[in-house]
């Protein structure tokens, strides 16, 4: 009993702060490896729909991006309000959908192609035409897994 | 005078850096519904006939109104009805005679809204995934996501997964 009083009249009050920045730079590596820097500069405005039965994508390096939706305000001088299909950086044609699938192939080693994921993020104002044409375009380019991008419902 | 060089600084450095990646950054949300697409053929594809009790269709118009089996229906007892449907547990003459003939055939029109469409997919994959967790848990005491390939097979064999997608029609479509 009496360790315990003893004890407490030596022990000073101030708290060391001496492995504060360890513990901040642990969380910055943390954050610096899950997270990924924003890559692609957004044209459409995409707010994707909700789900409940979601699959995560796992390799991001066999993923790629086909976004569906209208431009966001600065670019519709030049693209009009319609939806539009971004790939990559740019707004591109349907006509393109072969080829940015055949790109992404070309990087990728030839026993992961199979692997390969068409990630599509489309806007849920978007009406359908313009996605069955793409995914009409998809299977055309024998581009058949394709992931309907959403957000988790939260009941 | 002491010869340590003051640390109590750094935290902030540190925090700063911290936050400013934080913001730069996305974490990867990347979910969502996972499909596989058939393949495309030029031909016209071939008719099959298949028995009216082993299809389920469903239709989505440009208003995100929904007929199944030409009857108007809420989507929030969709995920029971395809449930019912495949499984048929009172061999109902109506509904499909196993899980593995059970074939859901979705249709929509151009002008059907992505957030219509996916809601009503989704439902359809909630109603195959319960279905699989249980005969999972029946056959192998887990869910279907912590079987093996193998008891996977197995299962998926017994409740394959077959929706039939037409070609929308060409309704609504906006500018």
């Amino acid at each position: 009993m009496s360790r315990f009083r003893k004890k407490r009249g030596k022990s000073s009050p101030t708290i060391q702060t001496a492995s504060l920045p360890d513990i901040i730079f642990m969380l910055l590596f943390f954050f610096m490896v899950v997270t990924v820097l924003r890559d692609t500069e957004i044209i459409v405005q995409v707010t994707t729909p909700e789900a409940t039965e979601l699959t995560s994508l796992e390799r991001k390096s066999l993923v790629h991006y086909i976004y569906i939706g209208r431009p966001v305000e600065r670019y519709q001088h030049i693209y009009g309000t319609s939806p539009r299909i971004q790939m990559g950086d740019a707004i591109r044609g349907l006509g393109d959908v072969a080829m940015f699938v055949g790109e992404h192939r070309l990087r990728v080693p030839e026993n992961q192609v199979p692997a390969i994921t068409t990630s599509l993020r489309v806007d849920q104002e978007v009406t359908m035409g313009i996605v069955s044409d793409v995914k009409t375009e998809l299977r055309k380019a024998e581009q058949y897994k394709v992931n309907y991008s959403t957000r988790p419902r939260i009941d | 005078m002491s010869n340590e060089i003051n640390a109590g600084a750094m935290a902030d450095i540190a925090f700063l850096l911290l936050i400013f990646f934080l913001v730069t950054t996305t974490i990867m949300e990347d979910r969502g519904i996972l499909v596989r697409l058939p393949p495309w053929s030029d031909d016209e594809p071939e008719i099959v006939d298949l028995n009216q009790r082993n299809v389920l269709s469903i239709l989505v118009n440009a208003q995100n109104q929904m007929l199944v089996r030409g009857e108007p229906f809420e989507v929030d007892n969709l995920k029971d009805r395809a449930m019912e449907f495949i499984m048929n547990p009172n061999d109902d003459p109506d509904l499909a005679e196993s899980p593995s003939d059970a074939v859901i055939s979705l249709k929509n029109d151009r002008g059907t809204q992505y957030e219509a469409y996916i809601e009503v997919y989704n439902e359809i994959m909630a109603a195959y995934n319960t279905l699989r967790d249980e005969a999972s848990q029946r056959q192998f005491g887990a869910y279907y996501d912590d079987l093996s390939l193998e008891q996977r097979r197995i299962i998926r064999s017994e409740i394959p997964m077959i929706i039939s997608e037409a070609e929308p029609t060409e309704f609504g479509e906006e500018d």
